[in-house]
């Protein structure tokens, strides 16, 4: 039972909180610039004021230009709900494994690229083809981190492997946890399209990745773009968090207050990973596009150290 | 004769009378009569190979099991040795596969050939290729197997050839096809009557029971591994199918690539994991390198292919490798006596195979059907076929999303079941397993990925946006029996995708023909593996995404204050409307891809700068070629071609045209056999 609870406050704090996190890490990141900010509710009212404009079709496009922000706010969804973050204990235990994760994120992706081709613009193609090179190239990296993580369980499963972290927590401190931790940390920040492989803040054109994808998307439909990235970049945080640092993490049989320590235990260290995150971005420029592989060529070097460090540590 | 039997001789005997009704039938109802009878002989087909899976479930004990397949000799049939026929739930697996894709290509061809593709010749030889094909799984001896093997090259290059006298490229491509099938025969035959002659008789019961020496089973292993490998499309061998797909008639590419290339593999599990009784585990790391190495270059000359069916292929080549690592792990894991592993391994490869087979028939099919809506296949060239041809596109939508290896396609079912294999396999596997299997896992995810890149570029840009040529904007949709059969592969792929847990555990009765005596998997809505940890469920994915879709759709419903949608233009930088040509093509969506595996692709550009007659300043025409050449063919095969024809050449001059020297040779020649013989004898 505390299971189904936890999985439903899960999707509940991810999705209301997840706007809060991105207007955080803007006002980290106003503040070390020197600027006042627009505060942490901004993306939610920049979302009510998206949601009160009229839809917008534009000319051309059709089925799959429309299905894609709903679809990708879907998998945002399935995802925050089964994913490990307040507790292990998802009663969507069949769909908690992490290639069925990553798959799924990717999903999310594939509609938005296939919405931005429809368009039939050059922005939408180029958005569409920047986004599907960088998702080739951050697949093997995932993979080869999961296989890292789940080698000392046993399982793909994210309960099971978050479960041993749990019980054993210092086995974290090992050089495969570390090496993974690193590449996964790395393939985060490529997914969600922060810098240095993308920057979620300009609008210029030869630079942009997501942006030139979401380019003709307006009014309610681009509410939920924003929602569903912002949700995203939640739950990845939260599944780094998970995996690493699982501290305050329920299990199957707790009661409501251990939920409630669970889910400020998860608000906490989103906050802090994201505040992090912005914080460095001040410090960062964006990678030139044709370097972003290198990036993840050494991501993917970092993982497969990780399982050989598996190997010949165990 | 028991029901397997019965229903395979109907498949078989369907399949002459659709022959038959091609040769006499009268022209108006020759391509329907021939159709139907092949669907129908195909259907029968199919039944017969699940009966021959099922039969063997419900005597689950493995002697008991031996008894119900049914087996057939007929030495009269043929002479010398006669027909060697059984089937066991290994090959029912794959005549299942063959018969129900032959059901979709029949009926789709009664649509496709009515322009031009429906005289006899052409649909005669169609209903034997099928014949050819449901035979190969069944033969019990090596001459029957190679008869079937034979029959099935011959049939498939005439339908190859089908349009060669409507494009040069055609005849170009049927040699390819001639010369790397009979290759494979060769080496096929070779290895298999060296296996005969260790083994002192050729029915495949006596192969299993025979005992070469380790060297011996070594060199027929090679042998045939060669060949098998050549007819699955796998890299260095791979050269004839992105030829011979593009070109041979979409129903025929269609059989082609989702029944004929099994049957390389099919070959590789049957004479190594089964007659040959596995082997060392080099053997298996080879055939896994193999495969690695296929998917790795397929997808990534898909990725760069503009023209469909091309692209097509070359996905075939990424796709059999996938099922090659996965024979290649089982054996490397039974090797490394890890039962648990090697046989889950193998499910997923024959999983793949038979999803593989699915979506590829719905590509095929509908690449077909935009082939006959717009004759043309570059992608450069297409575009805007949402509105003009919706059931093609929605067919060709449910294919990619499956092909790309996403939830919920079936293609993610397979993947997942191999990388579990691999990933249980760690602990005890070794120092080898140790390092192949953490690379093995980084190329499935790297082809992963590049199979989404390469079928949204498909998607994308083929079906989506606004037409990119004249042709493209003409088109119609398909006729009906195009559509229907298009219909029908859809069905077939949603069934596999959301209702894995029908299929799995009746292919781990055919792993139990090589790894006797274990369950894979159970469970009726969840796969769960027995044995090692792990379970998904493919439907319960479905379903909450659909769920939280919905819930998404619901939530806007209820809070956005304007309902109505308004139509408005593109933002087209505010330079005037925005014209087809400003559009991404498949060239520029894959260029950064190009440029990141630069050194693996070796890209070819040429700048031709012609000048006006008149001053060397002003330029009359500037012409930029870019092409992607594949690589191995050209650095093997044309040295290699460059060389026979020196040989060739070379040769003429021993033929002057003089009779006296040509009766020199004559004699020349017998008189050294026979010294050779003296001396050696």
């Amino acid at each position: 039972m505390s299971g189904v609870v936890g999985a439903v406050l899960q999707v509940i704090v991810i999705a209301v909180g997840s706007p809060l996190l991105v207007g955080v890490m803007r006002q980290v990141r106003a503040r070390l610039e020197g600027r006042a900010g627009a505060g942490i509710a901004q993306p939610w009212r920049d979302l009510r004021k998206l949601m009160r404009k009229e839809a917008i079709a534009p000319h051309g496009t059709g089925w799959v230009f429309r299905a894609a922000p709903p679809l990708l706010a879907g998998t945002a969804l399935v995802v925050a709900a089964v994913v490990p973050l307040v507790t292990t204990a998802s009663p969507l235990d069949g769909v908690a494994d992490l290639f069925a994760v990553t798959a799924l994120l990717a999903l999310g992706s594939v509609a938005l690229a296939l919405a931005a081709l429809d368009t039939g613009t050059a922005f939408g193609g180029m958005g569409a083809s920047r986004e599907m090179t960088v998702l080739a190239l951050v697949e093997p990296t995932i993979l080869v981190s999961i296989f890292a993580l789940s080698i000392r369980v046993g399982s793909t499963s994210l309960g099971s492997i978050v479960t041993a972290t749990v019980e054993d927590p210092l086995s974290v401190i090992s050089p495969v946890s570390v090496l993974a931790a690193v590449a996964l940390a790395i393939v985060t920040i490529a997914e969600t399209g922060r810098i240095p492989v993308d920057n979620p803040s300009t609008h210029l054109e030869l630079t942009m990745i997501h942006e030139a994808m979401v380019l003709e998307y307006a009014g309610p439909d681009l509410a939920l773009i924003e929602w569903a990235s912002a949700m995203r970049l939640s739950v990845l945080l939260g599944l780094l968090a998970s995996l690493f640092f699982p501290l305050g993490i329920s299990g199957a049989s707790t009661g409501a207050l251990a939920l409630l320590v669970s889910v400020i235990a998860l608000v906490v260290k989103v906050t802090l990973m994201g505040a992090l995150l912005a914080a460095g971005e001040v410090f960062m420029a964006k990678l030139r596009l044709f370097r972003v592989p290198e990036l993840l060529a050494g991501s993917f070097l970092l993982a497969l150290l990780a399982v050989a460090a598996s190997f010949f540590l165990a | 004769m028991n029901l397997v039997g019965t229903l395979f001789v109907v498949a078989l005997s369907g399949c002459a009378v659709a022959a038959v009704a091609a040769v006499l039938a009268p022209p108006r109802a020759r391509l329907r009569l021939a159709g139907w009878c092949t669907a129908g002989a195909g259907a029968v087909g199919a039944a017969a190979g699940v009966a021959a899976v099922m039969a063997d479930g419900m005597t689950s004990g493995v002697s008991a099991g031996a008894g119900q397949r049914w087996s057939a000799w007929l030495p009269e049939l043929l002479p010398l040795a006669g027909v060697r026929l059984a089937i066991d739930p290994l090959g029912g697996v794959f005549i299942a596969v063959t018969g129900v894709v032959a059901v979709c290509a029949a009926i789709y061809g009664i649509g496709y050939c009515s322009h031009g593709l429906d005289g006899r010749a052409f649909q005669l030889v169609l209903p034997l290729f099928v014949a050819a094909m449901l035979v190969v799984p069944a033969a019990a001896s090596v001459s029957t197997f190679l008869l079937a093997w034979e029959l099935m090259a011959i049939s498939s290059l005439l339908l190859v050839l089908a349009e060669h006298r409507r494009r040069a490229a055609v005849g170009r491509a049927g040699l390819w096809y001639a010369v790397m099938t009979h290759f494979g025969l060769v080496t096929i035959l070779i290895g298999l009557v060296a296996f005969a002659a260790g083994a002192g008789g050729e029915s495949f019961e006596q192969l299993r029971a025979a005992a070469l020496s380790p060297a011996a089973k070594t060199v027929v292993f090679l042998a045939t591994l060669a060949g098998f490998a050549s007819k699955a499309g796998i890299v260095p061998l791979h050269v004839w199918l992105p030829r011979a797909h593009p070109e041979a008639p979409s129903h025929v590419s269609a059989l082609m690539s989702a029944a004929m290339v099994n049957m390389g593999a099919y070959g590789i599990i049957r004479i190594g994991l089964d007659l040959l009784g596995g082997g060392p585990a080099w053997w298996w790391l080879l055939v896994l390198g193999l495969g690695a190495a296929s998917a790795l270059f397929g997808i990534l000359q898909a990725v760069v292919a503009s023209d469909l069916k091309r692209l097509l292929g070359y996905s075939t080549t990424e796709n059999l490798g996938l099922v090659l690592v996965g024979v290649g792990a089982a054996g490397f894991f039974a090797a490394s006596r890890l039962p648990v592993p090697a046989a889950l391994a193998l499910a997923a490869a024959l999983l793949h195979v038979v999803n593989h087979a699915a979506f590829k028939t719905v590509l095929f099919l509908a690449a077909g059907s935009v082939l006959h809506a717009t004759g043309t296949r570059d992608l450069d060239a297409l575009g805007g076929l949402r509105t003009r041809l919706p059931y093609t596109t929605a067919a060709f939508a449910v294919g990619a999303l499956c092909a790309s290896a996403l939830p919920p396609g079936n293609a993610f079912v397979s993947e997942w079941l191999l990388l579990q294999s691999l990933i249980h396999a760690l602990p005890g596997s070794g120092v080898a397993g140790a390092v192949t299997m953490p690379l093995a896992v980084a190329v499935i995810a790297l082809s992963a990925g590049l199979a989404v890149a390469t079928f949204v570029k498909a998607f994308g840009v083929g079906f989506l946006a606004r037409p990119r040529s004249a042709p493209a904007e003409r088109a119609r949709e398909s006729p009906p029996a195009m559509l229907g059969a298009m219909a029908l592969a859809v069905a077939g792929c949603a069934a596999l995708a959301l209702a894995p847990t029908l299929v799995v555990p009746a292919l781990g009765r055919a792993v139990g023909v090589v790894f006797p005596g274990r369950e894979v998997v159970s469970g009726e809505l969840t796969l769960r593996l027995t044995g090692v940890a792990g379970m998904i469920s493919p439907l319960l994915i479905a379903v909450t995404l659909v769920a939280a879709a919905s819930i998404v759709l619901g939530l806007v419903r209820v809070s956005a204050t304007r309902r109505a949608r308004r139509a408005a233009r593109l933002w087209d930088c505010g330079a005037g409307p925005i014209s087809a040509r400003m559009e991404y093509t498949a060239t520029s969506f894959a260029e950064p891809l190009e440029r990141v595996f630069d050194d693996v692709l070796a890209p070819e550009s040429d700048v031709d700068v012609t000048p006006m007659k008149e001053s060397a300043y002003l330029v009359e025409r500037v012409r930029f070629h870019a092409r992607v050449p594949d690589r191995i063919e050209h650095r093997l095969y044309d040295p290699l071609i460059a060389a026979v024809s020196a040989v060739g050449r070379g040769a003429r001059a021993l033929a002057t045209g003089s009779v006296h020297r040509y009766l020199g040779y004559g004699f020349w020649a017998l008189t050294a056999a026979l010294i050779v013989l003296v001396v050696t004898w």
